[in-house]
């Protein structure tokens, strides 16, 4: 099977510096594959590179979605990427601060909708049936992630484990088919990364969405990951499932002082 | 309670800015026929002037502190004035029909001069709303906005002088061609960063001026077109007066017009994208919002009613030269968005209110217009950068939604 | 070629006063990227305290040496103080605020400060002394150049080579250029972060004060609006020249400089002022780097 996501040996130089060197991964229908390095090695980079943030300067960024031609996408825009079904979140949280959270989702799903200048002023019923559209699915999204009480609440007044929720429920909302998920669980206590390990579960089980997520809790690396994918310095160093990861010398030389507890 | 250490801290300022403004405020020299002029009563007044406002900025500035913590601490939702406006139907109906009373009344009770000033004010909020759009909601700081004014004013002058078009012929085509420079200017400049922006449409606004003024056989240089028709009303021949309260209950229908349309687009597909831009550019543009052709219709439909208050302008004065499109106009329109409160309407209206009437019927301050405009963007963006009337976003309603919830 | 040679000491001449102003716009957004919209406004106070002080000791009959030195020690003082007192008010409350905020913040000043020196003086333009005699020994070449010319250039060349040791070698210098690279990490190694800031007003106030009083004496009169065309102009240069590098603020400055005079002496002096004004759309759209600018790549 064509995996969704396929990338070939990207490279991306900052001037003289090379922060991604050769890179290759990939991801298959329905997996839950995890993208873990020590600090600074790439990882949000890559998912800059691949989500159209920055232009990489060699390699391939080929997607496969489900039921459509396979499709080389380096250098288009970011809002390309999301169109064609690949979404992400942020590291550091980058919510729309001032919208509320249905609002967030609903920005989601802008690229779903096609409403225009004349359609916001003249209110056409095409317009009409499809705000109502947009904000019941909207729901929908919180519904799932289980942040409906919070609807009408201004994003920045939400809990910060909530604003990582939302982080996510914004992505669903492009209906994507490939989530990548940059550290969901930075700052969350257990209970919340706990919750959070069975959201990332559901999310892939019944939205039947894949997802590559960077992170550094191994905890949940192990237990949610069907794969793993280990860089370093900008090289991918090991890949494999979390047993063959766990017992890579490679890998544990490169995590030294930093313990991998699982 | 003023403690010792503040007053010690007031005098302080107060020392200070008597310095600091020692040789401009009190020398002055007449060159012509040398001689020194030392007003010394001026020093005193800024001794005592920064004395009381040093007191009052460092309360303001406490206050913003305490009101920021107070954010922080407290998740209840402060329901804002503006808000209260909108929500609240008892006070929302009642006001509005009396709003409505007093507009339509106003030409009839109130002299041709005092209507003119009221047409001039509604032209400001006009433009006021258009500007909010593009700096309000989509963030985009615009200061070149008065050349879009420029090229609608121009057109009707224009297209009148050469071809005898009247103004009802003009207002969409001097809206259109306000659109059309928008969306000429800004294609290659929005990709570019916000202060960058707006400098760059500050240079626009210039270059617009300045090839207005230095082109003669296009635009009659600096001495400007005359002579402007007033707007018809099928035909029918107007005294002046009549003509005046013709023209208040044109802005009025047109200001109208323009709140029923921002309404509208502020609660859009479009509007929130604008809004989403402003609040986190490469977030909105990862959740799949085209950054260009978003950004690119709000400087567009920014400029179109720019451009048809240009029409209006020109119609108004009957007269119009360069010299009325000048960077400071910009400046006013960008004064009035925001001190009403960037992205809200009520806050556009009031600010128009409070900026262009205000300097109207206080003729002794009249001179210091400009000064206290300086003030009030400072002021606005240390104390209260939200504007006078925050903004509100009229929430969803679900009560399907969550049915369907409990039912499940 | 004589022509040539007139038209290319007068684009040195332009650039050099560009140069002190534009060295200002360049050091406060190195260090606090923030566009000083009111940073004109310095100049033109520098140049009005320059004038008044000049205009007193000329009726007190003072020699000219100690005028033009009393008057610039005056102009360099006053607008180091309005240029500390102005971020103090207008910018420091905003540091933490967005951009635009503090942006606004700047263009409220520059309207304030315009305005503040219209109602306080005059809105006539006034006669400034020409403070700088000729040298008689400059007579054979007076055609091509004039003294205060020579002397503009010489001044400018002198307080480049000041500062670019201020900055260089100096404790505060340093501070400043590691303050432009990271802010909290400066905070971190006990540096007082808005004892900088302040400091880089006060120098950028006084070389733009430099630049006024040279150029007012040049050209013979000012009035409140100077500062406006001049500081857009100085803007232009130094985002020419990559904005937030001092090198490339003197070069962008020389090249509008010079660009301006030929332009104007070969084409046509009606679009003069057009003509920085397309000069910085065109560089802002095609290289908003700059010459000697390097282009940052956004942080995610």
């Amino acid at each position: 099977m064509q995996p969704l996501l396929e990338v070939n040996a990207l490279t991306m130089d900052f001037g003289g510096l090379r922060a991604l060197d050769h890179l290759d991964l990939d991801i298959k229908e329905g997996e839950i594959v995890a993208l873990i390095g020590p600090n600074g090695a790439g990882k949000t980079t890559f998912f800059n590179c691949i989500t159209g943030i920055y232009n990489p300067t060699e390699g391939d960024v080929m997607i496969s979605p489900p039921g459509k031609e396979t499709e080389r996408i380096n250098g288009i825009k970011p809002n390309h990427v999301t169109e064609r079904g690949m979404a992400r979140t942020f590291q550091n949280i980058r919510l729309f601060q001032n919208m509320s959270v249905l609002e967030n989702v609903m920005i989601g799903r802008h690229c779903r909708i096609h409403a225009g200048i004349a359609g916001a002023i003249f209110r056409n019923p095409a317009t009409v049936s499809e705000e109502k559209q947009v904000v019941e699915d909207s729901y929908r999204v919180l519904e799932k992630i289980g942040l409906e009480q919070y609807v009408n609440e201004m994003a920045k007044n939400l809990p910060y484990g909530a604003q990582r929720r939302l982080e996510i429920a914004r992505a669903m909302g492009t209906d994507p088919f490939l989530l990548l998920l940059d550290e969901p669980a930075a700052g969350m206590n257990p209970q919340e990364t706990k919750d959070l390990d069975e959201l990332i579960v559901k999310i892939r089980d019944e939205e039947n969405i894949s997802i590559l997520l960077i992170e550094h809790d191994m905890k949940l690396v192990m237990s949610l990951s069907d794969r793993i994918f280990v860089m370093d310095y900008g090289k991918k160093i090991a890949q494999g499932t979390p047993e063959e990861i766990k017992n890579d010398p490679v890998v544990i030389k490169a995590y030294l002082g930093e313990e991998i507890d699982a | 309670m003023a403690t010792l250490d503040e007053i010690k801290k007031s005098a302080l300022a107060s020392l200070w800015f008597m310095f600091l403004t020692f040789p401009i405020m009190v020398i002055r020299v007449n060159t012509v026929e040398n001689e020194i002029e030392w007003r010394w009563t001026n020093l005193l007044f800024i001794g005592i002037g920064s004395f009381i406002l040093s007191f009052v900025w460092r309360y303001m500035i406490k206050r913003k502190e305490i009101g920021a913590k107070e954010a922080d601490e407290s998740t209840d939702i402060k329901v804002s004035l503006g808000q209260r406006l909108q929500e609240d139907r008892r006070i929302y109906m009642p006001a509005l029909v009396f709003i409505s009373i007093c507009a339509i009344a106003f030409p009839f009770v109130f002299s041709m001069y005092q209507t003119n000033i009221m047409i001039t004010a509604l032209m400001y909020v006009i433009l006021g709303l258009g500007l909010n759009i593009v700096v309000g909601l989509a963030g985009l700081l615009d200061l070149g906005y008065v050349a879009f004014y420029a090229v609608g004013a121009y057109s009707y002058a224009l297209l009148n002088y050469h071809w005898g078009l009247g103004f009802w012929t003009v207002l969409p085509i001097g809206a259109a061609l306000g659109a059309l420079t928008g969306i000429i200017l800004g294609f290659p400049v929005l990709r570019l960063r916000g202060d960058y922006l707006a400098i760059v449409t500050l240079g626009f606004g210039e270059i617009i001026r300045l090839i207005l003024e230095n082109w003669n056989a296009f635009s009659f240089g600096p001495s400007g077109i005359a002579n402007i028709p007033r707007p018809g009303l099928f035909g029918i021949e107007l005294s002046l007066h009549q003509n005046i309260i013709y023209l208040y209950f044109l802005m009025i229908a047109l200001t109208i017009f323009t709140i029923f349309v921002v309404n509208r687009l502020q609660a859009s597909r479009i509007g929130r994208a604008w809004i989403a831009l402003r609040e986190d550019e490469i977030a909105c543009q990862a959740m799949g919002v085209d950054k260009t052709k978003t950004k690119l219709t709000a400087f567009a439909l920014g400029a179109t009613w720019a451009g048809m208050g240009g029409v209006v302008f020109a119609a108004k004065t009957t007269f119009i030269n360069p010299a009325s499109f000048t960077i400071w106009e910009s400046i006013i329109i960008l004064c009035v968005v925001v001190l009403g409160g960037m992205g809200s309407i009520i806050g556009v209206i009031f600010g128009a209110g409070f900026l262009i009437l205000l300097p109207e019927y206080l003729r002794a301050v009249s001179e210091y217009r400009m000064l206290v405009f300086g003030a009030v963007l400072v002021a606005m963006m240390v104390f209260r950068p939200g504007g006078l009337i925050s903004t509100s976003r009229s929430p969803y309603e679900f009560e399907k939604a969550e049915n369907s919830k409990r039912n499940a | 070629m004589e022509y040539f040679l007139e038209l290319f000491l007068g684009g040195l001449t332009r650039g050099s006063i560009y140069a002190l102003i534009a060295l200002g716009y360049t050091m406060v957004y190195g260090i606090v990227q923030l566009i000083n919209f009111a940073h004109g406004e310095i100049y033109m106070i520098g140049a009005f305290t320059a004038l008044i002080v000049a205009s007193v000791l000329t009726l007190l009959g003072w020699p000219t040496l100690a005028i033009l030195a009393i008057a610039s020690f005056a102009a360099v003082l006053y607008s180091s103080c309005y240029g500390w007192t102005l971020e103090k008010i207008a910018y420091k409350p905003l540091r933490k605020a967005p951009r635009l905020s503090a942006l606004i913040s700047a263009i409220g000043m520059s309207l304030f400060l315009q305005n503040y020196v219209l109602l306080a003086q005059t809105s006539d333009f006034l006669p400034f002394p020409a403070l700088i005699q000729d040298w008689e020994w400059m007579e054979p070449w007076a055609h091509i150049i004039g003294t205060p010319e020579i002397v503009i250039i010489l001044v400018t060349t002198t307080v480049m080579v000041c500062l670019t040791f201020l900055i260089k070698y100096t404790r505060i210098g340093k501070a400043m250029r590691a303050t432009a690279q990271d802010k909290d990490m400066v905070m971190l190694v006990g540096i007082n972060v808005n004892q900088v800031i302040s400091f880089t007003f006060i120098v950028g106030s006084a070389t733009a004060a430099i630049g006024g009083v040279l150029i007012a004496s040049h050209i013979g009169q000012i009035n409140f609006y100077i500062g406006f065309i001049a500081g857009i102009k100085a803007f232009v240069a130094a985002v020419l020249g990559g904005i937030g590098s001092i090198p490339g603020a003197v070069l962008g400055s020389l090249v509008l400089g010079w660009t301006e005079s030929f332009f104007t002496g070969y084409i046509s002096s009606d679009y003069e002022d057009v003509f920085a004004f397309v000069f910085l759309v065109l560089i802002l759209i095609f290289r908003p780097a700059g010459i000697l600018g390097r282009s940052e790549t956004q942080k995610v």
